[in-house]
């Protein structure tokens, strides 16, 4: 199914070249992890082990702390070594179990093949999945059993699995989708199952034909699944513009796509549901794409998580002379890391290096009205005058304009000829409106 | 994880990435689409044409210097955007101006319409279009009253009506026509015979080969640029083609002498500075509204303001005037023009 695209975005450089042909390989393990004990939105996990603790892989090791949170277990096995507030990738600073690795791999003995896992109730599997601690690989990292879970007035007719990975540079999810399809479709089918839904859409980017072709081959008659083929345009892995691409329908300002009827997950997540039903393996690896002009060897690797960035990057070859900038995620919507020394977690799809020339953001020109920011903006937003109305401190009118509809992809700081600091002023924007309206409250 | 680090990388938030369009890059684009008519003015009007550009954006480029030296803005004459400032102040005036007169045009249009309201972005008018209004109500007869003739010849070879723009001799004609009692017969069947000969002028037209402004009377030179400027995504349809459409519609309408639906849409379309004024003044980015909706209204409220002035108005010529006007009325189009935010028309 060939399907016609959203409405704005723009069409960076891809960069996949570095790793699309890459055979996704598996990281020796590693001496130690540092595993923090916040990796999903919502509450932190509350300590399970205690310093000195012996502790075996897929050891559950902080529990979730009520319904918007999921599980932590152990990558490895070994001994807690300690328990520490360490740099985190997305959180800035955040605690963290520290374990030294064993000697031989143990994993916990709960993990096996389970029988009959297709036939269980929904409610088993959301149970089974957020058991296994997962959050949307993606990269937002939301808890999947909630996603899961719509409220009954919420009636969902289509199930969408996202495959499109419109990042450039990333090519974790579509070396996944060539090397385990049928883990891949399984999870989509539980998912579909969990959902009650009729109808499922895998949407992928039209630079991944492989992907479309394998994927294709691993659909049955009877799942009712399809793929729709996108023409290749940023953001268009963003739930909203996906589903405004693939079903012709809105998600309504402010509102989710249960909204109307439609749950998105991400190709990653649909493979660690497929592990956590039929196998109750948690989350505790997962695909990196380790690439960029900085990196001598580009590759995918499948990584414990809590592995330090610096131990994946020694496995890629090391750093070239000209690296300059370390990127969590693809270079649209990815975070710059000061150093090396911060752990792999369950959001992090890739570690992309730049060289020195790419690194540092132009000064800011003025703003000749040009509008490409308002053509490119996939939400239709004004952004050049939502930046101004943030830098002069005129945060409600901004609000007005639907500040908080921006989905902070971007597009709008990639395309300004004057590189204005576009999205980085209504991210700060948004953040200064949601305080206010909480000390309103 | 010690805690010890040695070097710190680049940080900074995300997008990581740009697109390597700049200001710059736009500005100079717009500059060299400009070239193509230069040249043809300088064949068609001599260098005196090549003189008069030159000193314009010496003056635009030395004014803006100076004055971003004296507020001490940060210098930024390379973006290119006071050149095209003095070439398409000089591309409004006549091959005949004394040599102050692009002088004194782009001190004005620089100092006074640019800087003076902020400097590049901030300015409401399109500032060689404001100096133009600002030397055409100073000095009105260098300004309009001797049109040098083309090297080769006057439109259609009319004598009784010397050295006028094709826009001129068309109003002219017609307002014989419409009273023959008061001119003398030979006048009046001149008129008739410049008005029956305007659709043999297309080619001339399209060449350049007619009386006008410095930049304006070369469609093919004009147009060539104007490709330059698609092609880099530099000027996009909407108010070009929005503008030329409705002159094309309401001359026809209204442009005739026989009555309704017999005006010469193609004479309008082609004639006086229509195609420069829509495809390098109105288009300016700076001075035209954000978004496609608003750039719509802006382009059709210029043609009816053109075609407004052009028939029943006192001058021959109304681009300046009506991009002019339209220009005010930027920020109020673009306060009712905000788009309609993805997803707002299923939540109501």
């Amino acid at each position: 199914m060939r399907i016609k695209t959203f409405s704005g975005g723009v069409h960076p450089f891809e960069g996949k070249k570095y790793t699309e042909k890459k055979k996704t390989e598996t990281l020796p393990q590693p001496k130690s992890v540092a595993i923090p004990l916040a990796q999903h939105i919502g509450a932190p996990t509350s300590l399970l082990v205690e310093k000195g603790q012996e502790i075996k892989a897929g050891q559950k090791i902080g529990e979730a702390n009520g319904y918007i949170s999921v599980p932590v277990h152990a990558s490895i096995a070994g001994k807690v070594k300690s328990i520490a507030d360490i740099d985190h990738p997305v959180a800035g600073r955040g605690r963290a179990v520290i374990i030294e690795a064993a000697e031989t791999e143990c994993w916990v003995e709960t993990i096996r093949e389970q029988k009959d896992y297709f036939d269980l109730s929904p409610d088993e599997m959301r149970e089974r999945i957020r058991e296994a601690g997962i959050a949307g690989m993606g990269g937002a990292t939301f808890p999947t059993h909630v996603k899961l879970a719509p409220p009954p007035d919420k009636k969902i007719d289509v199930a969408i699995l996202n495959g499109v990975e419109c990042e450039p540079y990333l090519t974790a999810d579509h070396r996944l989708m060539l090397e385990n399809p049928e883990d891949i479709l399984n999870g989509f089918r539980l998912i579909m199952k969990i959902l009650g839904v009729k109808r499922g859409i895998i949407g992928i980017e039209n630079n991944k034909k492989d992907a479309v072709r394998v994927m294709q081959g691993h659909i049955k008659k009877n799942d009712h699944i399809e793929i729709g083929i996108f023409p290749v345009k940023y953001p268009q892995g963003a739930e909203k513009q996906l589903i405004k691409a693939t079903l012709n329908r809105d998600v309504p300002s402010g509102g989710l796509p249960m909204d109307i009827g439609v749950v998105v997950q991400n190709v990653g997540t649909a493979k660690a549901v497929f592990d956590a039903v039929a196998f109750r393996r948690p989350l505790t690896h997962r695909v990196v794409t380790v690439t960029g002009p900085g990196i001598k060897e580009p590759k995918n690797v499948l990584v414990p998580i809590g592995t330090s960035f610096q131990e994946v990057v020694d496995f890629c070859g090391g750093l070239t002379e000209k690296a300059a900038k370390i990127i969590m995620g693809g270079p649209m919507m990815g975070i710059a890391q000061p150093h090396l020394n911060v752990p792999v977690v369950k959001g992090t799809s890739g570690i992309l290096i730049l060289e020195e020339k790419q690194s540092h953001l132009a000064p800011e020109e003025p703003c000749i009205n040009c509008g490409r920011c308002v053509e490119v903006c996939p939400s239709h937003l004004l952004p050049t005058t939502l930046q101004n109305l943030v830098d002069y401190d005129r945060i409600e009118e901004a609000g007005r304009l639907h500040i908080m509809d921006c989905i902070e992809c971007g597009s709008c700081s990639f395309i300004c000829p004057a590189n204005r600091y576009l999205v980085q002023s209504i991210r700060h924007g948004k953040r200064q409106l949601i305080q206010m309206r909480k000390k309103a409250s | 994880m010690n805690e010890t680090v040695e070097k710190l990388f680049v940080s900074s938030s995300s997008p990581h990435v740009r697109d390597t369009d700049s200001i710059n890059k736009i500005m100079w684009t717009v500059n060299l689409a400009l070239l193509p008519a230069l040249l043809m003015a300088v064949y068609f009007f001599g260098t005196k044409a090549l003189w008069l550009t030159l000193l314009a954006v010496a003056a635009a480029v030395i004014t803006e210097g100076l004055i971003q030296k004296i507020t001490h803005k940060p210098l930024r004459l390379q973006d290119g955007s006071a050149v095209i400032t003095g070439i398409l102040l000089a591309f409004n005036l006549p091959a005949s101006a004394p040599w102050w007169m692009p002088v004194v045009g782009s001190v004005f249009a620089v100092a006074i319409v640019k800087e003076l309201f902020g400097g590049l972005g901030n300015n409401i008018l399109n500032p060689a279009l404001a100096a133009r209004a600002f030397l055409l109500a100073s000095w009105p007869v260098q300004m309009t009253a001797s049109w040098v003739a083309p090297r080769e010849g006057t439109l259609s070879g009319i004598s009784a009506i010397t050295g006028a723009t094709p826009l001129s001799l068309l109003k002219d004609s017609a307002k014989i026509i419409a009273n023959p009692q008061s001119f003398d017969p030979s006048q009046v069947q001149q008129a008739q015979e410049a008005i029956a000969n305007l659709s043999s002028s297309y080619t001339n037209l399209l060449i350049g080969n007619v009386g006008g402004c410095i930049g304006e009377t070369s469609v093919i030179a004009l147009l060539i640029g104007a490709l330059i400027m698609f092609y880099r995504h530099v000027i996009s349809w909407q108010v070009p083609f929005s503008y030329m459409g409705t002159v094309a519609v309401l001359a026809w309408i209204f442009g005739g002498s026989e009555g309704f639906f017999t005006g010469n849409w193609i004479f309008h379309i082609l004639s006086g500075g229509l195609i420069l004024g829509a495809f390098y003044m109105a288009t300016d980015m700076v001075t035209s509204p954000l978004n496609s909706k608003g750039q719509i209204i802006f382009g059709v409220g210029c043609g009816i303001l053109t075609v407004a002035i052009r028939l029943w108005g006192g001058y021959p010529e109304g681009v300046s005037y009506s991009i002019l006007l339209m220009n005010l009325a930027v920020p109020l189009i673009d306060r009712y023009t905000v788009p309609t935010v993805f997803g707002e028309v299923t939540k109501k």
